[in-house]
């Protein structure tokens, strides 16, 4: 589901906050750079609103984040809906006892991380990270939270690439964007 | 300076904040103690109180710029900046940043690096503090400092959750005072 189609008023403002950088990381990417949302107080604070408004009184007790962005959108949103704030990380970068999962990245392929112990069985987590493309890390960090018993109730991104189609990667999982692009 | 030495002596929130900090021996080499964040965001009042001391401290020093140090800065630096309607910025590894970037090199307690800032981010004469997650040798800081004071910006502040006890009293980094909440623990 995407707010974009709802038409919220404050969609228009985050959408027109996020620079496009062409041929980053190669040629032939138009990058989706969040950092200048980030600039605009407001437009970051309705971004964190949003996703808040959706998620307080859900039940939610675990926000997983998706390292390195997803560390800047969760931790305010698990701060806002009472919930806990876990961090999926990259290989090497989580000091505990982890499990991990390998995928496949729009763009090479890699290993996410989460510590052992840091989700329960049975609590119900959201996956948040700035953008969704194939949707391979976030089928990463939803299988992790799974095999820790964990029930995902929606992964949550700013931005999707629906031409990557992504979403149909997730398991049949539901995802809520904020803003499409194309 | 440490929080408890001024204004917050003896605040039972600190004392929550620390025993709910994770230490991990050697990692990521022997003869490490590694303090391990993780566990405070997983203890959602302590992760709350961590940010509020921070956000009480500096909502009224008319702060225009959060800049967190990547990746553990990621997690305090946008909840603060937020709640005191400042931006955000970023400061990442090499070529993680996708524009028009400043470097600045720096040696770590364990190796060498170099940390990243957008062109633009920052203006002339902004007020700015620094967040990360630990201070030990002061080296990323100090990269930090550097960054926003090469674009003109005043970093009013260092603020890190743990930090060595030589902080302690007056002592300043690159010429900046340091706030931090609690000593690493053991």
């Amino acid at each position: 589901m995407s707010a974009f189609r709802d038409q919220d008023p404050r969609i228009h403002g985050i959408q027109t906050k996020i620079r496009v950088v062409p041929d980053f990381p190669r040629e032939g990417i138009m990058f989706q750079d969040i950092t200048t949302l980030l600039l605009d107080p407001k437009a970051f604070k309705d971004t964190i609103d949003l996703f808040v408004e959706r998620y307080k009184g859900k039940n939610i007790s675990v926000v997983a984040g998706i390292e390195a962005r997803g560390f800047i959108f969760g931790p305010p949103i698990a701060l806002a809906i009472g919930a806990k704030f876990v961090p999926l990380r990259k290989p090497k970068k989580l000091p505990g006892e982890v499990i991990k999962e390998e995928y496949v990245l729009e763009y090479g392929s890699d290993c996410l991380e989460m510590h052992v112990g840091a989700v329960s069985a049975g609590e119900r987590a959201l996956v948040v990270d700035d953008l969704i493309a194939t949707g391979g890390t976030l089928r990463a960090a939803m299988n992790l939270l799974e095999r820790a018993g964990a029930e995902v109730v929606e992964c949550a991104c700013v931005i999707e690439l629906p031409d990557l189609k992504g979403r149909e990667r997730l398991n049949g999982k539901p995802l809520y964007v904020l803003v499409e692009s194309h | 300076m440490f929080a408890g030495e001024n204004g917050l002596q003896g605040d039972p929130r600190l004392k929550a904040i620390s025993d709910a900090i994770r230490v991990v021996p050697h990692f990521p080499k022997p003869g490490i103690m590694f303090q391990d964040i993780t566990t405070l965001l997983l203890d959602h009042k302590a992760f709350k109180d961590t940010v509020d001391i921070f956000v009480d401290r500096y909502r009224d020093m008319d702060i225009s710029v959060v800049a967190g140090v990547e990746a553990r800065g990621f997690l305090f630096g946008p909840s603060i900046a937020l709640a005191i309607g400042a931006k955000f910025v970023p400061l990442r590894k090499p070529k993680k940043l996708p524009g028009e970037v400043i470097s600045e090199k720096y040696v770590l307690e364990y190796g060498n690096d170099c940390l990243e800032m957008h062109v633009g981010d920052v203006n002339h004469g902004e007020r700015a503090i620094i967040i990360d997650d630990l201070v030990a040798t002061g080296g990323t800081l100090s990269a930090a400092i550097t960054l926003l004071e090469r674009v003109g910006a005043e970093v009013v502040e260092c603020a890190c959750v743990i930090g060595l006890p030589e902080f302690k009293g007056k002592c300043r980094l690159n010429g900046k005072p340091l706030y931090i909440l609690v000593e690493p623990r053991q």
